[in-house]
């Protein structure tokens, strides 16, 4: 069951998809990052009420599928709700995603994918 | 049948012997993995627990914005270039089944937010940093476990509980495996029994048939030579019958 090295060697980044406060918070810990300059990307989006969702699941789209240097993608639960088809449906191991809650939405263990994946598994 | 009580409803054949054999690996596989179904209790616990740093994280953050009077959201975000926190990926050989771990390290002197909270509130920015890099280490944490179970998952997937693997789906299995065997068995014997039968009567219909072509062949011979008899042979009699000289 090992994965190929290739899947993960070079994933050495995080990424956020989230709220102002909680983007400011995490860049602030120090895991912002922006590309060489030709293709300058980001590894953040602050989303707010005016962004689109399409615009959530085309940087969703980016982080996950393809960036290969991102190993842990950060969104918050409440902007994970808006694109949660993607969310449910994204089963890959790298990078691996993970909802977390913001200072507006706490954390509910009920609408998190791969909690009611395990609950599903365990049949509880 | 005493494996009857306890086995699936399946046809013995070849086939389903390979289905049987393919099932009972998978539930093999999954009931060993599901031995370690601790690391779902700790995915759980660090997801409550990743609730509670975040909150202290936001309420920090909400220090900074107080004490540094506005919000520092665009300048940090404008002066994020280079991630000082980055993570490595290796594996972990958990029990023969190799899971991938983050691990969470510093570059060294790079810092992009030399110049926030310069003028007032440094020290809750120096503080909030720290709440955040302790936060996202939780996170980091959080997404190796997470990653182990997405791998696992996909392995288990054929089982669904533990107890219903060990005590009946593997038995169960096994149980059909070995009645489809014996079927498979008692099947191949009727089989070559069968096969025998018709080569014996084959052999006694190729027998019969010889003799028959056989007699048919004389009857036939018979029949010329008595023809030839009643053409030819009278004279040769009878020439024979006159060559009875007496010297």
């Amino acid at each position: 069951m090992a994965a190929p090295a290739s899947a993960y060697k070079d994933r050495q980044f995080l990424a956020v998809i989230g709220d102002e406060d909680s983007v400011t918070g995490l860049l602030l810990a120090g895991i912002g990052h922006v590309t060489a300059p030709p293709d300058s990307q980001k590894n953040f989006l602050v989303v707010d009420s005016k962004t689109e969702t399409a615009a959530i699941e085309e940087a969703f789209e980016r982080f996950t599928t393809e960036r290969k240097d991102i190993g842990i993608l950060l969104i918050n639960q409440h902007i994970a709700e808006r694109i949660r088809h993607r969310v449910d449906t994204y089963t890959a191991a790298f990078p691996a995603l993970l909802e977390i809650p913001s200072k507006d939405h706490p954390y509910d263990p009920e609408k998190d994918s791969v909690l009611r994946r395990v609950r599903r598994l365990f049949g509880e | 049948m005493s494996g009857a009580v306890n086995r699936e409803a399946v046809f013995p054949t070849r086939q389903s012997l390979g289905v049987m054999k393919a099932k009972l690996k998978g539930a093999q596989t999954g009931h060993d993995l599901l031995k370690r179904k601790k690391i779902t209790r700790r995915i759980d616990e660090a997801k409550r627990k990743m609730g509670r740093v975040m909150q202290i994280a936001a309420f920090s953050l909400a220090e900074v914005t107080y004490a540094v009077g506005g919000d520092i959201g665009y300048q940090v975000q404008e002066s994020a270039k280079s991630a000082r926190f980055r993570i490595r990926t290796k594996q972990e050989n958990v029990s023969g089944v190799f899971l991938p771990t983050f691990e969470s390290f510093n570059t060294e002197g790079n810092n992009d937010f030399g110049l926030t909270g310069l003028g007032k509130g440094g020290q809750q920015v120096q503080r909030c940093r720290e709440t955040y890099a302790r936060a996202v280490e939780t996170l980091v944490e959080l997404a190796s476990l997470q990653t182990a179970f997405v791998i696992l998952d996909e392995v288990i997937k054929v089982v669904n509980r533990r107890e219903l693997s060990e005590h009946v789906i593997i038995p169960r299995t096994e149980n059909t495996i070995k009645y489809i065997n014996s079927e498979l068995d008692e099947l191949d014997r009727e089989e070559f029994f069968r096969l025998k039968k018709v080569q014996n009567k084959k052999q006694r219909d190729t027998a019969a048939q010889d003799a028959e072509m056989q007699a048919k062949r004389l009857a036939e011979r018979k029949q010329e030579s008595d023809k030839e008899n009643a053409e030819g042979n009278p004279d040769i009699l009878g020439e024979q019958e006159d060559a009875d000289v007496i010297f």
